[in-house]
């Protein structure tokens, strides 16, 4: 599903992707772990089309993530770190994912319920006035209702608590089948439960690579 | 389409809950407002009068004003969002570059365009119920610079936000367009015809490419045909077009010039790092 050749990203003259190749297939849970600027967010934007790579390249269902965007994106879900603050309200981000991504608004609330996330109380409120916890449960249902056949998700439960973590885990385990899951983590024993490979990165470089 | 005009109508609505539109509609609609109160319609200088005078004055007023109200709150568009990582979440999904940048271009014209032309209405239908004469002609005139000047520095402003890092960069530079713009290219541009280093018609060229300038010039055409009040500038003007022909190219030249800045700020935000 994704395959990244030689994949290359310098910001001046550091060097945050070197020369990374790995493919991820489906059917397998990805722990990508790492220490800070290993090179973990930039593999993961690379993988997303953000970044126009210096050398190598990144194919998605053997599609460039640059050149063909729309169709690449169809097949990704991303839940980022921090829940970006989005001025929109619950209904409008709703209405920007169900007409750009053809996702089913009853969907998203109904993982939104599996999340214990009322929304239906809370349309009209302001993504970012919601707390950090809801705002990532939101951010998961959203992930989950895409149905996306490859679904990133970086520290994805840095601002859960206990309770929603074993909702996010539970609903991981029934959504697994026949996907890619990577996540960026660094803390293992959170997903150990859930992956089936660990990528580990220093310096840019993919420097242990383990299935079990 | 749909997503181009999803986009539009979100940034509209966002902006419309943005406290800076609240200030930057009641700063335009609190001008007419002042103008009425302090009895701006029942005074007459230099054969001004009622409508046309307060039009002219509000007029004088937005050049000042609009383009920079414009650069900080536009400026930020893309480059706040890059910054809040607003942008990496909202592009996760299927939505093309072209659809979000220009969407976002058309919501946020919609959104610094109305207000300053529902002042001017407002202004018409107060006129009209106190019973003044309405000066279409004007009114009408003064859309189209307005929206001229609109296109001119929202193309600007997305411009820059397409290529700086961080928005207080952003706001610095548009800040240093505005006084350029504003004063110090006049400024500069006398200083070289004092010197005599370049030939008369070429500064005054060098002077009606600057939109806002185009702008002040247009906005007193109406008024004074033969533009007397410019003194022997009017002479290379009229002399160049007529005086019709110069209003179209003082609509027509900013819009051209706004959507020239908005494709090169797209193509940069296309050729870019997204995030």
């Amino acid at each position: 599903m994704i395959k990244v050749t030689n994949l290359t990203k310098k910001f001046g003259s550091n060097i945050s992707l070197d020369s990374v190749s790995c493919e991820f297939k489906k059917n397998e849970s990805i722990a990508l772990m790492g220490a800070n600027g290993a090179g973990k967010t930039t593999l993961v934007r690379s993988i997303m089309g953000y970044y126009h790579p210096n050398g190598g390249e990144v194919l998605i269902n053997g599609l460039n993530p640059i050149k063909d965007r729309l169709d690449v994106l169809e097949h990704i879900s991303f839940v980022p770190q921090l829940p970006p603050p989005i001025r929109l309200s619950i209904y409008e981000l709703m209405e920007y994912i169900s007409v750009s991504a053809k996702v089913d608004k009853e969907l998203i609330k109904h993982y939104a319920n599996e999340m214990k996330l009322d929304i239906s109380g809370n349309l009209n409120k302001s993504f970012f006035k919601l707390s950090g916890g809801m705002k990532q449960k939101l951010l998961i249902a959203i992930s989950l209702a895409k149905k996306s056949n490859i679904i990133i998700y970086d520290e994805p439960t840095a601002n859960l608590d206990p309770k929603a973590r074993d909702d996010f885990y539970r609903l991981l385990k029934q959504n697994e089948e026949d996907k890619v899951l990577l996540f960026v983590t660094h803390r293992l024993e959170e997903v150990r439960d859930l992956v089936n490979r660990q990528i580990y990165m220093d310096l840019g470089k993919i420097v242990s690579d383990e299935r079990f | 389409m749909k997503n181009l005009y999803l986009i539009a109508f979100l940034d509209l609505k966002e902006s419309i809950r943005a406290k800076w539109f609240v200030v930057y509609s009641l700063v335009f609609g609190g001008l007419i407002a002042l103008f009425f109160i302090a009895g701006v319609t029942e005074s007459q200088v230099m054969g001004f009068s009622g409508l046309s005078r307060l039009l002219l004055m509000y007029i004088q007023i937005t050049i000042v004003i609009l383009p920079i109200f414009i650069l900080i709150t536009t400026v930020r568009s893309i480059s706040g969002d890059r910054d809040s990582h607003v942008l990496e979440y909202m592009l996760s999904f299927p939505i093309s570059l072209k659809q979000y940048y220009w969407g976002k271009v058309i919501g946020r014209f919609i959104t610094v365009f109305l207000p300053v032309f529902f002042a001017m209405v407002i202004a018409i239908v107060y006129g009209a119920f106190k019973g003044a004469a309405i000066p279409w002609s004007i009114f009408f005139l003064y859309t189209g610079l307005l929206f001229a000047m609109t296109s001119a520095f929202l193309g600007i402003a997305f411009f820059i936000s397409s290529f700086v890092k961080s928005s207080e960069v952003a706001l610095g530079l548009s800040f240093f367009i505005w006084i350029f713009l504003l004063a110090f290219i006049d400024i500069a541009l006398i200083s070289l015809m004092m010197q005599e280093r370049m030939s008369s018609g070429l500064i005054i060229f060098i002077s009606l490419i600057n939109p806002m300038e185009i702008f002040r010039v247009a906005a007193i055409s109406l008024f004074d045909p033969q533009l007397t009040v410019m003194g022997p500038v009017a002479f290379y003007i009229l002399d160049s077009m007529s005086q019709t022909v110069f209003v179209l190219v003082s609509i027509i030249y900013p819009v051209f010039l706004g959507l020239l800045f908005a494709f090169v700020g797209y193509k940069i935000f296309e050729k870019k790092d997204l995030v």
